[in-house]
């Protein structure tokens, strides 16, 4: 782990290249949110973004804030943070390339392909929340609401939220541009310690009907290993 | 008599304390577990975490932005009289759901599960839950809220004769192997296993002991306690930290398990993995209204825990 670092969105392909898993990152500028119906909405319903995602809240947060409209377009967030986003793998890829994103801030990761493809060809890079949950921390870094879009189409929590954030963070980088993955190198780090959990038990118990027979599968997927 | 008007108070109370102060109990076990980390990843995770908690109280900003699916459970001692009946109080646990949600800029979650219609305050078709149980020789109400998000970590299966203790171990190394690993489950977690009852109730009873119970409470049977107390040291075995990281500190703040009485050849198993937003929060309301915020609910007492016919 290095020292904590600054940066401000738009983010340049440099920034994100220069980062590392283990890095600890707070952002000062615009970021802007999205779950699955940002992405059909975009992606598949073809509806193009009201802003220049790429020149001015180049990173796109897995999450919906908690978040309400007091009067007609005064929007007040409270706390925020990030939801899993292994869900999305068939979306990022074409978010990435289409609109410039240059972070992807999340939960738990994803798959280390994507890292490999995606991330690593157009300089991009996953950012984890902490502890998957200092959402009021989070809230405290979100100073003001620039915009929220499509909230008559996606519903206020699915819609595209525009935060303006500082000292926004940390998040840790848990895929870089080179393809490495925080969370994969932890699962291959503890999974010694369940085949050994595992090995107390006998085989009755572990063959039992109706269950898998490798529990050690990793959660997430893409389309080169769905289930 | 307690009015309708002080119940809906209690219920916003109950609410607002669930939202944003993280019970004692857990944050002094993540203390512990802080000290205990020895690995710099998540330890510094520990700090944030315990960031994060002074920050929401003092703030008053929901700990969690995923303020889940509000839900209450409710104990009423058995001498408790309301002025306006059961139904004016779950009208006023409504209405005070729906004020906490716009009042605290809670994120309104609860939609329809089909047309994703969503309402804006948390309340709908049988939302917020609001479950039941009754106390001898008492005449106050007490409400506890809890907020949890919910998509991963729980587990069910259906143990059969022959599976033993073996069953359980094989289900709770499952549930933490596939939910754990990526932190998915927001470790550190507070686990809550339900053994026995039937399908639906060791569900529920896994939830009840995850969220209803403090950290460091064993189980009355001295036969639940001692595997209570094994579970836990053999999920911190597994060596994981904060949010999933190989660590030191534990994946595990406790194991609480409920049993409830069981078929003869079966054996229901639920397991719930409590996130580190482990968000519950007590008002009990007396006869003459006034409200008591407490610590630990009394949802699970010798009375509800009985055996034998009376």
């Amino acid at each position: 782990m290095t020292g904590d670092i600054h940066l401000t969105t738009p983010l340049s392909e440099e920034d994100a290249r220069n980062l590392r898993i283990g890095d600890f990152v707070y952002l000062d500028g615009q970021i802007h949110t999205g779950r699955a119906l940002v992405y059909q909405h975009t992606l598949e319903s073809a509806n193009d973004p009201p802003i220049d995602i790429a020149n001015s809240c180049n990173v796109q947060m897995h999450g919906a804030p908690a978040g309400v409209e007091d009067e007609p377009g005064q929007f007040r967030v409270s706390s925020i943070q990030a939801t899993a986003s292994f869900r999305y793998w068939r979306y990022v890829g074409d978010y990435i390339e289409r609109f410039g994103v240059r972070a992807i801030i999340g939960k738990g990761g994803m798959d280390q392909s994507l890292y490999e493809d995606v991330f690593a060809k157009y300089g991009a890079v996953f950012l984890t929340t902490v502890g998957y949950g200092i959402a009021a921390k989070y809230g405290r870094g979100v100073i003001g609401v620039e915009a929220v879009y499509w909230k008559e189409q996606l519903g206020l929590p699915e819609a595209m939220w525009v935060l303006n954030v500082k000292d926004f963070g940390p998040f840790i980088v848990d895929g870089d541009c080179t393809g490495a993955s925080l969370a994969a190198q932890g699962v291959a780090a503890v999974n010694k310690n369940f085949r050994e959990a595992y090995a107390t038990l006998p085989q009755h118990i572990l063959k039992r009907m109706g269950e898998v027979d490798d529990s050690l599968a990793e959660e997430v997927i893409t389309d080169k290993k769905v289930r | 008599m307690i009015s309708a008007d002080v119940l809906e108070n209690a219920v916003y109370e109950a609410h607002r304390l669930a939202a944003t102060i993280l019970p004692s109990d857990v944050r002094l076990a993540f203390e512990r577990m802080h000290r205990r980390e020895t690995e710099p990843l998540p330890q510094r995770v520990m700090a944030e975490i315990l960031d994060n908690v002074e920050i929401a109280e003092t703030d008053q900003r929901p700990i969690c932005a995923d303020v889940g699916v509000p839900r209450l459970y409710v104990v009423v001692g058995d001498k408790c009289k309301l002025a306006d009946g059961f139904v004016q109080f779950e009208r006023a646990a409504r209405q005070a759901t729906a004020r906490i949600t716009k009042d605290l800029a809670m994120r309104s979650n609860r939609c329809h599960p089909l047309t994703r219609e969503n309402p804006g305050h948390n309340v709908g078709v049988f939302a917020p839950n609001i479950e039941y149980r009754f106390e001898p020789d008492a005449d106050w109400l007490e409400i506890t809220a809890v907020h949890k998000g919910g998509a991963f970590g729980s587990d069910f299966r259906m143990l059969v004769d022959g599976d033993g203790v073996d069953g359980i171990r094989k289900g709770l190394i499952d549930a933490v192997a596939e939910f754990g690993r990526r932190g998915l489950t927001c470790p550190p977690v507070t686990i809550g296993i339900g053994l026995g009852g039937t399908k639906d109730q060791a569900f529920a009873i896994a939830k009840q002991a995850a969220q209803l119970r403090p950290v460091g409470d064993r189980h009355p049977d001295p036969v639940v306690a001692e595997l209570e107390d094994e579970l836990h040291e053999m999920v911190d075995g597994l060596g994981l930290g904060a949010m999933g990281y190989p660590g030191s500190g534990g994946y595990a703040t406790d194991v609480h398990m409920e049993i409830a009485y069981t078929h003869s050849a079966l054996t229901p198993l639920g397991i719930h993995q409590l996130c580190q937003a482990a968000r519950r929060a007590v008002i009990r309301v007396s006869q003459d209204g006034t409200m008591e915020p407490r610590d630990v609910p009394a949802w699970f007492s010798e009375y509800s825990r009985r055996e034998g016919v009376q």
